[in-house]
């Protein structure tokens, strides 16, 4: 495999995804056949990037040699390979779970088949996330995010049900508000540097009221699409109303997208602009979301509403990173950062698949129905376990890694209200893992294990337990992200 | 005060304009001509950026990038109308309800 250019492969990230995602809406009954085949080739596509990454370090690649400011750069470094691992490694499960969901999915036997439309929307959706993990300016950036959403949408709306409906319409109101939002960042930042390419950008920014402004715009556009609170509204409906596959999908790797984006353009981008203060306001913000979250999902009666709420709170920790990105705990938070993105990908959509499952076959998500359903499907609880236990941040998971580097961080930096936020949102997510558990395992229900196709039995249990794996194996994903780090030779506050 | 930066001021008016309509207006239809109005401010200050080279040949980048925010836009409206067809189809409908008015819903914010 490491015969193959490493520019191949990023190549193939692009392409391979957008062609098999036009292939498939003609190719009927193969359309599974063909996913799985492109998922698998991204995920090794994915695997050779990091390999060459860890030789040659992060590259830039100029599209036809033209180079930017006039021609479109792509950008490898550890933090784009990362979330390219994520995506294409969590995308390859879910459309191995996809393929066993819609074979049982009622809507699918009533003739009503979501699952056609399913897989040129799951494939447009990979190809617009690796091309968004490897876009070299805001532009891109831009496109890529506007793909990603009306994928989106369109997935949500799959379900078919009134519900899912008004949930698609809510968040593509917001979707749309945010990414104007963008756009006009994009406007103000071209106007005022001529560029647009964000290393360009770097070179010449300067904190002028334009810049200020830019940021400003670009940072509540992604706070919008990446649902920290208070702009979280329309996540819960839009997350817990969409098809087990599509809200693994969603929850674990496409709102890891628009807080990407944020990174990069706090820290790549605009190092010159941003300051403590905002980041402090943004590190607020987050507490509020683990708190609010925790505490509305301990709230909640169906399970996939619970876990939506969940992602309200996890998004808070992925931002909390910004408040403590300053000075001597800046190394500390930048590898909260990735370790969390990383685990809370593969803890959540295993949990949302293992939740799938069971409301697939028990037609409800509501937790009250779940009384021994331990001992009917033995290995989608396992899973939900599993995964529980990184989203709780139990060590040894990956989950606990994150979160320890994040308590460090804070513990370095001046964060004591953080830690309180962090500690609490972890015991409150203990709270609702356990309560879905406990009703689960209750005896009472002396029916025997059903059978649960391999499909839908596998995917969650691995992401799972790589999500506690992540706990051992998180010296390497680290040290992928050392290359292109932002921290050298910034100023503090 | 030039024309770029009377375009300019007009795209940042539209913006609020369509902004306020997203925000405010009930019926879905509404939000998404907001949304439109949203749309055409920046693109008008798009268009008028072309100026910043200060020559009678003009900047073509912003006009480009109005091209493909135009596809965008369209796309998304589409997207849009599709689906509020499809409510209104389904439920008679053309606004959204209050949040947690579903019988499933049981969240409260």
């Amino acid at each position: 495999m490491a015969t193959i250019p490493i520019e191949h492969a990023v190549l193939a990230l692009i392409v391979l995804p957008l062609a098999a995602a036009i292939l498939s809406i003609f190719a009927g009954k193969r359309g599974p056949t063909l996913a799985l085949g492109a998922a698998a080739i991204q995920a090794a596509a994915a695997c050779r990037i990091a390999m060459g990454l860890n030789q040659n370090g992060a590259i830039r690649y100029r599209i036809s040699g033209w180079g930017a400011p006039l021609g479109i750069d792509l950008h490898l470094d550890g933090l784009s390979t990362i979330m390219l691992f994520l995506s294409t490694l969590v995308g390859l499960a879910i459309a191995v779970y996809a393929t066993g969901y819609f074979a049982q999915d009622p809507a699918h036997k009533s003739g009503a088949d979501p699952a056609r439309a399913f897989w040129p929307l799951f494939l447009l959706a990979s190809a617009a996330l690796n091309a968004l993990f490897l876009s070299g300016d805001l532009f891109n950036l831009y496109v890529t995010l506007e793909l990603l959403t009306l994928a989106g949408v369109a997935l949500i709306g799959l379900a078919g049900s009134v519900a899912s409906l008004i949930a698609a319409l809510r968040y593509l109101i917001v979707a749309l508000v945010g990414s104007l939002f963008y756009l006009l960042g994009v406007v103000l930042t071209y106007s005022t540097y001529g560029t647009v390419d964000w290393e360009l950008v770097r070179a010449a920014a300067s904190p002028d009221i334009a810049s200020r402004t830019a940021l400003a715009l670009f940072t509540i556009a992604l706070m919008m699409k990446t649902a920290l609170f208070p702009l979280h509204t329309w996540l819960p409906d839009a997350h817990s109303n969409a098809p087990a596959p599509v809200s693994a999908l969603l929850s674990g790797v496409v709102l890891k997208a628009s807080f990407y984006m944020a990174l990069r353009i706090w820290f790549f981008a605009f190092p010159a602009v941003s300051s403590p203060a905002p980041a402090q306001l943004v590190g607020a913000l987050a507490a509020c979301a683990i708190l609010w979250g925790s505490i509305q999902a301990v709230r909640q009666r169906r399970a996939k509403l619970m876990l939506a709420y969940s992602s309200v709170a996890q998004v808070g920790y992925l931002f909390m990173v910004f408040a403590l990105m300053w000075g001597d705990s800046a190394h500390l938070a930048w590898q909260a950062a990735a370790c969390l993105a990383l685990s809370h990908a593969c803890a959540k959509s295993a949990a949302f698949m293992s939740v799938g499952t069971i409301a697939l076959s028990c037609g409800s998500d509501e937790i009250r129905r779940w009384k021994g359903i331990a001992a009917r499907y033995p290995s989608a609880v396992l899973s939900f376990a599993v995964a529980g236990v990184s989203l709780m941040g139990l060590p040894p998971s990956g989950g606990f890694v994150g979160k320890w580097l994040l308590l460090n961080a804070a513990m370095t930096g001046q964060g004591i209200g953080l830690v309180a936020a962090v500690v609490g949102g972890s015991l409150l997510a203990a709270a609702y893992i356990f309560r879905v558990l406990a009703v689960a395992m209750t005896s009472g229900d002396s029916r025997e294990a059903a059978l649960v196709p391999a499909a839908l039995k596998w995917p969650p249990l691995v992401l799972a337990i790589l999500s506690i794996l992540l706990g051992f194996i998180a010296a390497y994903p680290l040290s992928l992200l050392e290359h292109g780090a932002p921290l050298t030779g910034r100023s503090g506050p | 005060m030039n024309n770029a930066q009377i375009y300019s001021l007009c795209g940042a008016a539209l913006f609020a304009m369509g902004l306020w309509g997203v925000v405010v207006l009930r019926h879905l239809f509404r939000k998404i001509i907001g949304f439109n109005i949203m749309g055409a401010g920046v693109f008008l200050i798009l268009v008028a950026m072309a100026n910043r080279t200060h020559t009678p040949q003009p900047d073509p980048v912003p006009h480009a990038m109005v091209l493909t925010g135009i596809v965008v836009a369209v796309s998304a409206t589409a997207l849009a109308l599709a689906l509020l067809r499809r409510l209104y189809h389904e439920t008679g409908l053309a606004t959204l309800p209050a949040r947690g008015a579903d019988p499933h819903g049981n969240d409260s914010d």
